[in-house]
């Protein structure tokens, strides 16, 4: 039952216009490969490491097909045809095309059955190293457990993966569910991904598959000392989505940040491009059992909060539906939203209730990822940390999944030790203090509270009706989203999308997809 | 506590204003009464707290009070401190560089452009470098501004081109040249390890070696930039918190005159 009296005839209406946006997309996208895909294909497939100029060989591997102008065909065709003429495996083969030892495009071309044959046991293999990683973490929730939602999510940025496992140590002990990595500035626009360990970074920490390993390593002590299971929350959007997505599946990441929307936006990533590289990272997250946190709550940081609140709803929405058509279940929909209403501005706190209320009843099942206010934080740690704790109240109040906490010195720096704790002890007297005030309090009919949920859902519908007239490309191109315009054949990576040959294969990602939609499969 | 709260002692010091030796005002003229908070690397307890005394009185605090110590996690102990602080500055004789132009409403400014220079200035910004952040450029350029105060797209007498974040300082300036620039505003919103110091440097360095820099305006902005550290870099002006599109557009509008005008 709605608290607010949400009239769900046109949450429907409103979901039944996102899925034709969805599927529009996906019609675009099932037709395109880009260069991240391939290369997650290509981790996926146990390919790791670096030639001596210290370039990943999934890049070695995925650029000497593109610049022969083959990556239509994908990288498994030219690996299967190698492995037949070769019998080496493919890592063996990524050392030898790296040494310039071997030729990717340069074998005999083997019957497609002869392909299918030699693809089938690389893809089993590695979905059975994904599945391993995630039934060790199903493992951890079975006997260890897990902090009562909302999860405390926080960040460390120091730049230095040794660093941060300090950091996020003291974060765990002090109460936090999920430990976010904040990658360095600049990264999202890397078409590879860094290897190894990594020391140096600007205002975060590269995301290698090593800074994975080490970090989940430091938060499975900690879980197993704390008796709670301790989340890694890292970054799969940008140029590298799917490969990132693959690391993480690989290494026992547990939340994604994964939003093509958030890429182009605010990333300035080509859309077509991205939205690609979008869906194969959802399978694997999907496949991985990995929550996804979308970014809308961003458009909020230069759009307004109060006129603009229905895009953030209409993009929730279409988010959903394009998650579910990469098979990710709501359970693992951590759809971003945010409080970020100028503090100046009468009721603003009702307001944001209200909103906060309307996400939670139009995603029942999802773990909603609520942001805190950071474009009204001015300095005034002490105002600061009273917006924080507002924020806090309607967490608690509206059941929220994901409570990314708020730093009193948000825009001064990136939180100290002292800063986490400070709003770590914030979210838990309120988590504390408050916990069933959701359930003791009801909103006045036709109040503010009942009138703004409405009104949202209500322009919400009348932006997906227009967007769906005239489809998502063309909606991104008129700036319907935080103001910003992009255009279709703008931006970085376009030049790594290529239309699928007729030679395209890849079974991994609809092994991934049938296995998740058969129930039969052992994700127990 | 130290009997702090109730505390009848007498303090002899001079309760008068004297701007040749201010110090810090709690509620008694002259008394420096300071609030602070930091973190040692040590577990909590009594020698922890005596150290946090200690060091305060190497800060230069008299009758340093540790009111609330907390172990964030083992080694690692936070406090929140009072002091009394002995050090003063002379008021008199701070000197600080401030961009020397009137801020001016949006509707002054235009009139003012049309009257001196007669046609819109050219307003080229961008959030450079690595730096993702859009919020300080969008605050100044969009149309809709911040807090109220609307941006330069909203002038009539500027054509305000934001060119986003992330953008290269080779691109910055060869969009400058093609857009035929009077100005040219960069945002600095990532300072951490001074990355934006070099960033702004390699800037200016580059409109020099293109024979650029005397024929723009160039300005930077940023919640952790000052005027006075632009003019240092080699900028004409800095923006700092608490400046909005006004002061950007009237201070281009003014300097603009200025060189144009004499």
């Amino acid at each position: 039952m709605s608290k607010l009296g949400l009239d769900f005839e046109k949450v429907a209406t409103a979901k039944r216009a996102a899925r034709a946006i969805a599927d529009n997309v996906q019609t675009f996208v099932d037709r395109y490969t880009t260069v991240a895909v391939e290369r997650a294909l290509c981790r996926l497939a146990g390919i790791d490491g670096v030639d001596d100029r210290g370039v990943p060989l999934p890049n070695v591997l995925v650029d000497q097909i593109k610049a022969e102008g083959l990556l239509r065909e994908g990288i498994l065709f030219f690996i299967a045809n190698a492995m037949a003429a070769t019998s080496l495996s493919p890592p063996a083969i990524a050392e030898r095309v790296a040494r310039g030892h071997l030729s990717l495009t340069r074998q005999p071309v083997q019957p497609a059955s002869v392909i299918a044959g030699i693809l089938r046991p690389l893809a089993e293999e590695g979905l059975a190293r994904v599945q391993h990683r995630r039934q060790r973490r199903e493992r951890y929730l079975a006997t260890i457990g897990e902090g009562a939602k909302p999860y405390l999510y926080v960040i460390v940025a120091t730049g230095n993966i040794h660093e941060d496992v300090v950091q996020a140590r003291a974060a765990a002990r002090q109460g936090a569910d999920i430990i976010a990595v904040i990658r360095t500035t600049g990264q999202s626009l890397l078409d590879y991904v860094p290897h190894g360990a990594t020391t140096e970074g600007f205002g975060g920490t590269y995301a290698t598959r090593e800074n994975f390993r080490i970090m989940r390593a430091a938060l499975d002590e900690e879980s197993e000392a704390l008796g709670r299971y301790i989340r890694l929350c890292n970054y799969c959007s940008g140029l590298c989505m799917p490969e990132i997505a693959a690391l993480g599946a690989l290494e026992g990441l547990d939340v994604m940040l994964n939003d093509a929307l958030y890429g182009i936006l605010f990333r300035d990533i080509n859309m077509q491009r991205t939205l690609v590289d979008q869906y194969t990272s959802r399978v694997i997250n999907a496949f991985a059992g990995v929550i996804i946190n979308t970014g809308e709550d961003n458009y909020l940081t230069t759009a307004d909060a109060v006129e603009q609140a229905h895009t953030v709803l209409a993009s929730d929405l279409i988010n959903e539906q394009l998650a579910l058509l990469a098979g990710l279940p709501p359970a693992q929909m951590g759809l971003g939203h945010a409080f970020e209403m100028d503090p100046a501005l009468e009721n603003g706190f009702l307001l944001e209730l209200a909103q906060a209320q309307m996400t939670r009843e139009i995603f029942p099942e999802a773990p909603l990822k609520y942001m805190p206010p950071t474009k009204f934080m001015t300095g005034n740690i002490f105002r600061g940390h009273i917006q924080d704790a507002l924020f806090n109240i309607i967490g608690a109040w509206t059941s929220q999944g994901i409570q990314l906490l708020g730093m009193p010195t948000e825009a001064i720096h990136t939180p100290f030790m002292s800063d986490r704790y400070l709003s770590i002890e914030n979210a838990r007297y309120i988590f504390s203090t408050l916990r069933d005030i959701g359930e003791e309090i009801e909103y006045k009919p036709d109040g503010i509270i009942r009138r703004r949920a409405a009104e949202v859902l209500d322009n919400a519908i009348i932006l997906l009706q227009t967007i769906e007239k005239e489809g998502l490309f063309a909606a991104l191109e008129k700036g319907i989203f935080a103001d910003i315009r992009r255009p279709l054949n703008g931006g970085k990576g376009l030049d790594g999308v290529a239309e699928k040959g007729e030679r395209y294969t890849n079974p991994f990602i609809p092994a991934m997809r049938q296995q998740l939609s058969n129930p039969q499969t052992p994700h127990k | 506590m130290s009997g702090g709260l109730y505390s009848t002692e007498k303090n002899d010091g001079d309760r008068t204003l004297d701007l040749k030796k201010i110090k810090p005002y709690g509620d008694t003229m002259n008394d420096g009464k300071t609030q602070l908070s930091f973190t040692l690397p040590l577990p909590d307890g009594e020698e922890a707290a005596e150290a946090a005394r200690q060091l305060m009185r190497e800060m230069g605090f008299d009758r340093p009070q540790v009111v609330y110590s907390k172990e964030l996690t083992p080694g690692f102990t936070f406090f929140n401190c009072y002091g009394s602080c002995t050090k003063t500055v002379d008021f008199t004789a701070i000197r600080v560089p401030k961009v020397a132009s009137s801020r001016w409403e949006m509707r002054e400014t235009d009139a003012f452009i049309k009257e001196r220079i007669g046609r819109p200035v050219v307003v080229v910004g961008a959030s450079t470098g690595t730096d993702a952040h859009t919020v300080g450029i969008d605050a100044i350029m969009n149309m809709k501004g911040f807090a109220g105060h609307h941006g330069l797209e909203r002038y009539e007498m500027f054509r305000a081109h934001n060119l986003g974040s992330q953008v290269p300082n080779e691109e910055f300036i060869a969009s400058a040249i093609t857009l035929r620039a009077d100005a040219l505003l960069v945002s600095q919103t990532v300072t951490q390890k001074d990355v934006h110091v070099q960033n702004l440097t390699e800037l200016v360095e580059m409109l020099e070696a293109e024979g650029m820099r005397s024929r723009v305006i160039l300005a930077c902005g940023g919640p952790r930039l000052t005027h006075e550290f632009a003019k240092e870099l080699g900028y004409d002006a800095g923006f700092g918190m608490n400046t909005y599109a006004d002061d950007v557009a009237s201070f281009i509008a003014q300097e603009l005159d200025r060189r144009i005008n004499g």
